[in-house]
């Protein structure tokens, strides 16, 4: 940056100017709308601010008229304290605790640089719910490549992985859990979402706003460098061309910002070190009362914490560019505005404290610099070499435009519902049944993920009570009463693909019932809502349709969403993923001492088959691992039943009627009994009371398979009449094979080379 | 139980054995020591990285994580803290020090025990539960097990691959000064299966594997790593 800034003097002497607000990803009537609100031309500065701000990723654009109904539709929660709209959602969990939690995309990084991208997508949600004034106590990862064997996934996967095993467990934080699959949809376009959980006293929530005229405004963290400019508004806002990929910051090149000579790259890098040094200071600085006011940088970086912070609070602020510590001197103010260097941290601190505050910053080396003060001008304004050069309403920006963009059902729906599984040959006989349930815990999709597992730190801070493989993660939050936190992630595009409204229904569904499973009671609800390019109908369709669920969903199951994320245009060309919404649920265990594994291990107990099975193979793993086969209708949900069954299993898991629990999902009970053999290292014996192909592989919703404590089994039985859950005793465990009366039996050992050869095999 | 005697011996059910745990930044498990420590009857006392005073502290522990965000090597900033000016002299006075993981990186970088760690044979970071094999229970810290006994406790490590020369590792055989050993598998490539090794004295020792993470059934694989804090109690002066 040579040429002397743009300032706001010039812009009204030059309005006829000509100003790049393509290039920034503006529309020209966007464009024309900044000229409206500031009555002149923007400046160069404020261009790059508008344009990062108004960006999908920053603005919601596209989707904020439709997520409305996910607050008008919220249930009433006594246990909510923060809703939507926040940096993450705040719970209530009882004994004087609040818990903030939060799931977030980083996919189109994650793609072009998968260990950064990875990695940054860790911090920035950590970030996220440090701002919330809680301390981070895990994280979870949902992720979703292409094919296994493709060369791409060879390439993208283990960095993902690699990523996130270093930035988490650099930063201390236990991974306890997530997903892992495989769909040739996302290549191209892998799908990284992370979910933190942090937990504060309940008093200790933290105001994202700025206010008190006259207050101080410090950005503590790392300092800003030229990675990641123009990040949310050219990686996460766009598709991916077929070769524009590289050219969106790949190797081959840089997205390059207005106005710069270089090239760069636009993923950021991260420093997990910094980050943890941040989170121990920070969460210093509120335990001294020092904090007035607090906002995490991320996407769109100090544009967006400024806006925000100035919008939330007194409505002005006045900054100075040249006081923000530098990476790299040749900044100028556009790429100051639009940096996402990671690990920063935007404060508002009372005058009498500022030394306080940088004092504290300083034992934790966290460098710490005072950029400007809040006003009741109503004005964010911002100088550099001593001009003007941001002069804006700070609302404008941050709340930006919203489109209600049109939506229409994709023209091949009723072709994709009319393919039936049910036409697809099935296994004829035993043998056949065993060859299909080999196959499909060998799937890369349903393997045993050590590979990935064993990268992830699970024990740090002692109170990982459940990680992966079990059904939910849970974390014990006081050690004096076993108070804990459970959370599950789940997601399915191939249910959702089939029938968006009732797919999001049923991703919401297991992630209540994994909780559940673990014997916590479900409380609240994060989003992660995957889509393609919301400038298609038919996309834009699956949107709506997976917004209208989740509302209805959660309605119905007495959850409310508390926040989350949309990552729109994850599409190759013309081809968008499946519509993939990753559902994140919290629940609350009242003595993590009850909880439940999914391990079989208490020879002689009873196994019991919750809920109905019907004939459901929509969607189902085995028609997509067996036959590739994708269509008719997904399973039916059932929200009434997933409620009666949590009831029932947090109220068996606390009258210990039960030595474990598992639910049945992808490739139903066959899978989960596997599962449930291999994690607890014993057998099982069950007779099947019906159609064996139909009992083993259907994906009826709302079910799972409990092993019943010996010498239990009348008070459960009780509890099952009273929650009215169906529930059929199929056999019991025991021995050293997976053994279906009249079927088939497999040793474990067999069952376990099966599930665990997979991906070593794929990744080495 | 030797923590339940010692504290018997001192009439009282105050914890009267104090042992420090250094936080550098980037420690990650401190919080773990503490909770380990506590558990078996001692008083943790929290000791900072830039302050020269170990707080008369009865033993020391320097916990895992990645102290200076392990950039340059592991454990090569730390050893230069100004806390270690005060602790290297007083390891060899005879001041029992445990070193887990980062912490025996960081004793190994100061010359408190010989060796080095270096990336793990499969080049991936590793976190599993490990089986691991007591081979040397005259230590300050190994003294309340068996020797041979087995215990399982989680490695969590991306550079836990211990290296010496032949004839180091000749020594540290012949003078059983060998604490641990992995018994099942060799899962980082370290030389020999070495996860622990002591210094002559027997009173500093370095572990690869967390035995903090190991203190009970509800939040770890076992509650086998418990002995190395309890045989402190015994060891310190107190």
């Amino acid at each position: 940056m040579t040429a002397a800034a743009d300032t706001v003097a010039r812009a009204g002497a030059t309005p006829g100017q000509p100003q790049p607000y393509a290039e920034l990803g503006l529309t020209e009537a966007e464009y024309g709308e900044i000229r409206r609100i500031l009555r002149r031309r923007p400046t160069s500065t404020e261009l790059a601010l508008y344009s990062v701000m108004w960006s999908e990723h920053c603005s919601y654009k596209s989707s904020k008229v439709h997520l409305r109904r996910l607050a008008a539709a919220a249930p009433p929660s006594a246990a909510l304290l923060a809703g939507i709209g926040h940096n993450a959602g705040v719970v209530d969990i009882g004994q004087g605790y609040a818990v903030t939690f939060k799931i977030e995309s980083h996919n189109h990084p994650s793609w072009v640089e998968p260990h950064q991208g990875a990695a940054t997508g860790v911090g920035g949600i950590v970030r996220d719910i440090l701002a919330m004034g809680a301390r981070p106590v895990a994280v979870m990862d949902a992720l979703r490549f292409g094919p296994a064997a493709a060369p791409d996934t060879a390439r993208v996967l283990p960095g993902v992985v690699g990523g996130i095993s270093w930035y988490g467990n650099c930063l201390g934080l236990p991974n306890i859990g997530g997903e892992l699959d495989f769909d040739p949809c996302y290549a191209g376009n892998p799908l990284v979402n992370a979910l933190c959980v942090g937990v504060m006293r309940r008093g200790g929530l933290q105001a994202a706003a700025a206010n008190g005229p006259g207050n101080k405004v410090i950005l503590l963290g790392s300092a800003t460098g030229p990675d990641g400019v123009g990040g949310a508004s050219v990686l996460a806002s766009a598709a991916f061309g077929v070769s524009s990929g590289q050219a969106a910051g790949g190797p081959a090149g840089g997205a390059v910002p207005a106005g710069s000579a270089a090239k760069r790259p636009s993923v950021q890098v991260g420093d997990p070190f910094l980050e943890k040094l941040l989170v121990e200071c920070c969460l210093e600085l509120y335990a001294e009362g020092l904090v007035a006011g607090i906002q995490d940088l991320g996407a769109a970086g100090v544009a967006c914490a400024t806006t925000e912070l100035a919008a939330a609070g007194a409505g002005g602020m006045r900054i100075s560019l040249d006081a923000v510590p530098l990476r790299d001197p040749a900044l100028g103010p556009p790429e100051i505005l639009m940096s996402e260097s990671q690990e920063r941290m935007m404060a508002v601190v009372e005058p009498a404290k500022v030394d306080r505050f940088l004092a504290v910053c300083a034992r934790w080396d966290v460098p710490a610099a005072v950029i400007g003060e809040v006003t009741g001008t109503g004005r964010l304004v911002m100088s550099w070499h001593g001009e003007v050069v941001v002069d804006i309403p700070p609302a404008s920006a941050a709340d930006g435009p919203a489109y209600r963009r049109p939506a229409r059902r994709p023209a091949d729906a009723d072709a994709l519902a009319a393919d039936d599984p049910a036409a697809l040959p099935r296994p004829a006989d035993g043998a056949g049944l065993r060859a299909a349930l080999l196959a499909l815990i060998a799937s890369p999709g349903l393997a045993d993920k050590t590979w990935v597992t064993d990268q992830y730190d699970r024990y740090v801070r002692g109170n990982t009570v459940l990680a992966m493989p079990e059904d939910a993660g849970l974390i014990r939050v006081d050690e004096a009463t076993g108070l804990g936190i459970a959370l599950a992630t789940d997601g399915n595009g191939r249910y959702c693909r089939l029938d968006p409204y009732l797919g999001t229904q049923l991703v919401l569904s297991e992630a209540y019932r994994n909780v559940a499973a673990a014997g916590a009671r479900p409380l609240a609800v994060t989003d992660c809502l995957n889509f393609g390019s919301p400038e298609d109908p038919a996309v834009m369709w699956q949107f709506t349709e997976a917004v209208r669920g989740l509302a209805d969903g959660c309605a119905a199951l007495g959850v409310p969403v508390t926040g989350g994320n949309v990552s729109f245009y994850n599409q190759t060309g013309e081809a968008a993923i499946h519509p993939t919404p990753v559902i994140g649920v919290l629940g609350v265990h009242d003595d993590v001492r009850r909880r439940l594994g999914t391990g079989f291990a208490a020879a002689g107990a009873d196994i019991v088959l919750l809920g109905r099975t019907r004939a459901e193979f929509g969607g189902s793993a085995w028609a997509h691992v067996i036959h590739g086969h994708l269509g008719g209708r997904p399973p039916l949900p059932g929200l009434d039943a997933e409620r009666r069954l949590a009831g029932l299993l947090a109220a068996a898991a606390a009258d210990g009627l039960l030595a474990a629990a598992h639910d049945l999902s992808d490739g139903g009970l066959a899978v989960a009994l596997a599962e449930s053999c291999l994690r607890g290292g014993t057998g099982c014996r069950v007779r099947l009371p019906g159609d064996p192909f139909t009992w083993l592989f259907s994906e009826s919703a709302g079910r799972a398979v409990v092993a019943v404590r010996p010498g239990r089994e009348a008070a459960f039985a009780e509890r099952l009449a009273a929650h009215g859950v169906p529930g059929e005793t199929i056999g019991t465990v025991g021995g050293d094979s997976l053994a279906v009366e009249g079927c088939f039996a497999i040793p474990l050992p067999e069952l376990a080379a099966a599930h665990a050869a997979a991906l070593p095999a794929l990744f080495g | 139980m030797r923590g339940a005697s010692h504290r018997a011996r001192h009439g009282g059910y105050h914890p009267c054995v104090r042992i420090g745990i250094v936080t550098f930044p980037g420690s990650l498990d401190d919080g773990d020591a503490a909770r380990a420590v506590r558990l078996a009857g001692a008083e943790p006392v929290p000791l900072w990285h830039g302050e020269r005073d170990l707080r008369r502290v009865d033993a020391v522990i320097l916990p895992g994580g990645f102290s200076y965000g392990d950039y340059l090597r592991c454990g090569a900033i730390a050893r230069f803290a100004p806390v270690m000016a005060e602790l290297v002299p007083a390891a060899g006075r005879g001041l029992p020090v445990l070193g887990i993981c980062n912490g025996f990186q960081i004793l190994s970088e100061a010359r408190l025990l010989p060796g080095a760690l270096t990336r793990n044979a499969g080049l991936r970071f590793i976190a599993r539960d490990v089986r691991l094999r007591i081979e040397n229970n005259r230590t300050a810290w190994s003294c309340g097990y068996r020797r041979g006994e087995q215990i399982t406790v989680p490695l969590k490590s991306g550079q836990g691959a211990y290296v010496a020369d032949p004839g180091t590792l000749a020594a540290l055989e012949a003078e059983g000064r060998v604490v641990v050993r992995y018994a099942d598998g060799n899962p980082n490539g370290s030389a020999a299966g070495i996860a622990g090794v002591c210094n002559a004295g027997g009173n500093v020792v370095g572990l690869m594997p967390h035995p903090e993470h190991a203190v009970s059934e509800l939040t770890g694989p076992s509650a086998d790593g418990l002995g190395f804090f309890a045989s402190v109690m015994t060891a310190a002066p107190g």
